[in-house]
């Protein structure tokens, strides 16, 4: 079916099944490989992406049910221009072997959005559903928290 | 891009820079420079294998799989360093599949000794082997070793390259070379003439590199401190490319399925349903499974789920779990393959001590990196391109040459970032198997991207492993520890495959991390017993010491409390007896945690301890009790690998290390029915996340004498130390693992 998607401010079209999920429409079809692909099930949060601003697990969501706008990490920032959430995990030296940080950095941005200055029980409950096996952990929360001191000043 | 992209398919052509005559045998082949694989272009010079320098700038070559540990950046300091570059005005390339980038320090790992205690002659010999690494081709990433081998090689291809380009300065402006100083990538004469590297690179091509000296420690700008990650801004943007990030004109996207009863072969398919399903182009038959090349990974995925395949039996291992560790007990019973430590004598009890006997039982485990496997293949008839994330490029190399039917040269690796590596990256079955698909599809680009349930079920299992314990103590010190080990053999199997080398001699890796462990022990003897059960078993970050580490730590914490005495102040003397690193790294963890070794009611804590790599590593983990559910609420990691390069990255090792061991010990275990793996997704096989990580200090020593590795010595303490707190909190000891089924964890 030809849909029309709405992906970090441009129009996409695209002519697919209607049964497949954002994750597989967004790496092999428009080319944006930021989001990862990781279990497929929703268990890791490697997919997140935000539509109309709030995360979802792209790989949960088909073609068919996307009814906002999508924003992905290539739409936050950029290397030349880094939003300020990607500086604070810069400035913390965050990513070990990367591949998860994606959907991290964009469930924290989802997080930072409605809830502008987390305490950590608010990062456990937002951020457990991403899964890191280097185990960044204690770097992401220390990003989360130097975010969320950036956008507030 | 354009340029990286050049260079990269230039550096796969043989360079013409080799020494020339000569024979290649025998010593004069291990001491001559292997060819340096870079191939210059127009306007492009390589100064050695590490360097290239061009119009725009310096380009240096880090050929370690950047699998997270930091490696890149690192590895790129060291030539920086010496070179006078700074690290955000170069590029940092992982380079082809070449001699050249061999590994020196495997060969010195795999001497029969315990590494802690070598002498400086021993040491010295380790070294002068470790240019066996480059006949055997070795150019790979594991064991923690690239510090160690990187470290001489690396400055001096720094110093070495700086040098030349002064003296091409020196030769344009008619100066001395030692009145010219170097800085940023220039270098500066005495009346503040500057000139680029840029502009001296093609007159420095053709100059004889003169002898350099190394700069001391003290003159130091960017190693032992902590240096950005050449990585980390593409990490954050999503803009670095991991294998399955890899996008070529006119790819496609394939997805497989192998049989699940592991090393059985396929008896039939039926793919008619396949076949017509939205975007299927092709169904690849691989004998023992079955690709479908579609349009879209997730409609091949689909298209493979409606094959209908009988799979022949795996009949060389027992179909259930229990049955498999039966069998593996049977191991017990033959002659040990290795006695790597026999001190004193285990055959009679002291006088005066009391014994003491236990068992234990550590399971499989997959390494379940967040990546999961897939290589992307290129195959034009008479060339083979593979792009993936791989720790071993040469035997990547050959084994997909053989695979398509070419001669090694004839294949171009391109090695990408890594989505995690953890020791499943040095395998090559992910490339091979591209390999098959992309010959089905001559001219056409192919990628081949595992579920992640096939990739948890085809895993090379960290191996389930047993141990049989018999001490003894006697006047609160341990006087005995007769160890028996017993599993199959990561190393035989691993050279069986990749180099089709035979099983020969004790295997040192079998018993690594319990006899070397430093602990004074007067009589102490560990034995290793191999089982051949085949189910395929591999590298799993710190290997024989992640089962290791935990058997010989719980037993000294056994030991301790059959003593009656504190479980650090036990193993601090056993440490300071044997080696006073050891000690130190117990007595920090002891001051950072504010051990008192006194009992808090709902708090528990327990030590680990383990030497591995290289690198001594003790850790205490804190447990608290919430209404009936067991936290891990601390952790304090104390370690010493002699020199820290990048203390920002030793740090993350350490707890990401730590948080690898943690998660393992808490949710981590493959078993098996009717032959096939149950676990397959991250809800069987899950780790620690935010809500369920310690809060966490870690401290770097730098007392010992030899450098040791950083990205897996955080690994084997962490199960120890939290099933020891697990004990010190409820008094049911840990004796296999994973600690869910024997206590209620927050999860």
């Amino acid at each position: 079916m030809p849909t029309t998607l709405t992906i970090n401010g441009a129009q996409h079209h695209v002519e697919l099944p209607n049964d497949v999920p954002l994750l597989w429409v967004l790496r092999d079809e428009v080319g944006l490989t930021g989001t990862k692909f990781g279990c497929g099930v929703a268990a890791c949060g490697a997919c997140t992406v935000h539509i109309d601003g709030v995360a979802v697990r792209s790989c949960q969501v088909t073609l068919a049910d996307v009814d906002g706008a999508i924003t992905t990490i290539e739409g936050v920032g950029t290397p030349d221009a880094l939003a300020a959430i990607q500086q604070a995990w810069v400035d913390h030296q965050v990513a070990q072997c990367g591949y998860c940080q994606s959907g991290q950095i964009m469930q924290a941005a989802s997080l930072l959005a409605e809830n502008p200055s987390p305490t950590d029980a608010d990062i456990d409950d937002a951020m457990q559903g991403n899964l890191c096996r280097c185990g960044t952990y204690p770097r992401i929360r220390a990003a989360i928290h130097q975010a969320a001191k950036t956008t507030e000043g | 891009m354009s340029r990286i992209g050049k260079i990269a398919r230039r550096t796969f052509l043989i360079g013409s820079v080799a020494i020339v005559g000569g024979v290649a045998f025998g010593g004069y082949y291990i001491s001559r420079p292997a060819p340096n694989p870079l191939k210059p272009g127009a306007g492009e010079t390589t100064l050695n294998p590490f360097v290239l320098i061009d119009q725009t700038g310096v380009t240096l070559f880090a050929p370690r799989a950047e699998m997270g540990q930091g490696v890149r950046t690192t590895w790129a300091a060291l030539i920086a360093e010496e070179l006078d570059v700074e690290l955000d005005q170069i590029t940092v390339l992982h380079g082809p599949a070449a001699q050249a980038y061999y590994n020196s320090a495997f060969i010195a790992d795999a001497l029969p000794n315990r590494r802690y205690n070598i002498s400086d002659f021993q040491h010295g010999l380790g070294e002068m082997l470790g240019v066996v690494g480059k006949v055997l081709n070795l150019h790979a990433t594991g064991g923690s070793t690239s510090m160690v081998d990187g470290f001489e090689r690396m400055r001096k291809a720094g110093a070495t390259a700086r040098e030349t380009l002064k003296q091409a300065a020196a030769d344009r402006l008619g100066v001395k070379r030692n009145t010219l100083k170097t800085q940023a990538g220039h270098v500066i004469a005495p009346d503040g003439t500057t000139l680029s590297y840029s502009e001296l690179a093609a007159d420095a091509a053709q100059i004889s590199p003169p002898n350099v000296e190394l700069r001391a420690a003290s003159e130091w700008r960017l190693l032992g401190k902590s240096q950005p990650r050449v990585d980390m801004v593409g990490k954050v943007t999503g803009t670095a490319q991991f294998g399955i990030d890899v996008r070529l004109p006119n790819m496609r996207f394939a997805s497989l399925r192998m049989n699940p009863k592991l090393g059985g072969a396929m008896i039939s398919y039926d793919a008619s349903a396949a076949h017509i399903m939205p975007g299927v182009e092709k169904i690849v038959d691989l004998g023992n499974g079955v690709a479908v090349v579609a349009t879209n990974t997730w409609l091949a995925m689909q298209a493979l789920e409606a094959i209908e395949i009988e799979w022949q039996d795996a009949a060389l291992y027992p179909p259930e779990t229990d049955a498999i560790f039966a069998k593996i007990a049977e191991a017990f019973s033959d002659e040990p393959n290795s006695t790597m430590r026999d001190d004193g004598d285990v055959g009679s009890l002291p006088t005066g001590a009391t014994e003491l006997r236990a068992e234990y039982q550590l399971p499989y485990l997959a390494h379940a990196t967040m990546e999961p496997m897939n290589a992307t293949a290129h195959f034009t008839g008479d060339a083979l391109q593979i792009w993936c994330g791989n720790q071993a490029p040469t035997f990547t190399q050959s084994h997909c040459a053989t695979t398509a039917g070419l001669e090694p040269e004839a294949v171009e690796i391109h090695t990408t970032y890594m989505g995690g590596a953890f020791g499943r990256r040095g395998e090559v079955d992910f490339s091979v198997l591209a390999t098959k698909v992309a010959v089905a599809m001559q001219g056409t680009p192919v990628q081949v991207t595992w579920s992640r349930e096939e990739d948890m079920r085809h895993d090379f299992y960290r191996p389930g492993a047993m141990a049989r314990f018999h001490g003894a103590i006697k006047d609160g010190k341990p006087v005995m520890i007769d160890a028996q080990i017993a599993a199959a053999s990561p190393a035989q199997q691993v050279m069986a495959r990749l180099a089709d080398m035979p099983p020969a001699g004790p295997d040192k890796v079998h018993v690594e991390g319990a006899f070397n462990a430093p602990y004074a022990v007067p009589n102490f003897r560990v034995r290793g017993h191999i089982s051949d059960i085949p189910i395929p078993v591999g590298f799993w970050r710190s290997v024989g010491n992640s089962f290791n580490g935990f058997f010989i730590d719980s037993f000294m914490d056994e030991m301790a409390h059959a003593a009656g005495r504190d479980p650090l102040e036990f193993r601090l003397e056993a440490a300071r007896a044997e080696w006073e690193p050891g000690a130190k790294v117990l007595e920090t963890v002891r001051e950072m945690s504010g051990w008192t070794g006194k009992k808090t009611p709902g708090i528990g804590r327990g030590v680990g301890f383990a030497y591995s790599f290289g690198t001594p590593v003790a850790q205490v983990i804190e447990v608290v009790d919430e209404d009936g559910l067991i936290r891990i609420n601390r952790a304090w990691i104390a370690c010493d690998m002699g020199l820290a390069l990048d203390p920002g990255t030793v740090k993350a090792q350490m707890f990401g290390g730590m948080v690898y061991g943690l998660s393992a010990a808490c949710f981590g275990e493959i078993t098996f029915a009717e032959g096939e793996v149950e676990q397959g997704n991250f809800p069987d096989y899950d780790a620690l996340r935010m809500h369920t990580m310690p809060k966490t200090e870690v401290a770097i020593l730098e007392t010992q004498k030899h450098m040791g590795g950083a990205g897996e010595p955080g690994t084997p303490p962490a199960a120890p130390a939290l099933a020891n707190a697990l004990f010190d909190l409820t008094g049911k000891r840990a004796r296999r693992l994973p600690l869910m089924h024997d206590f209620d964890l927050f999860a």
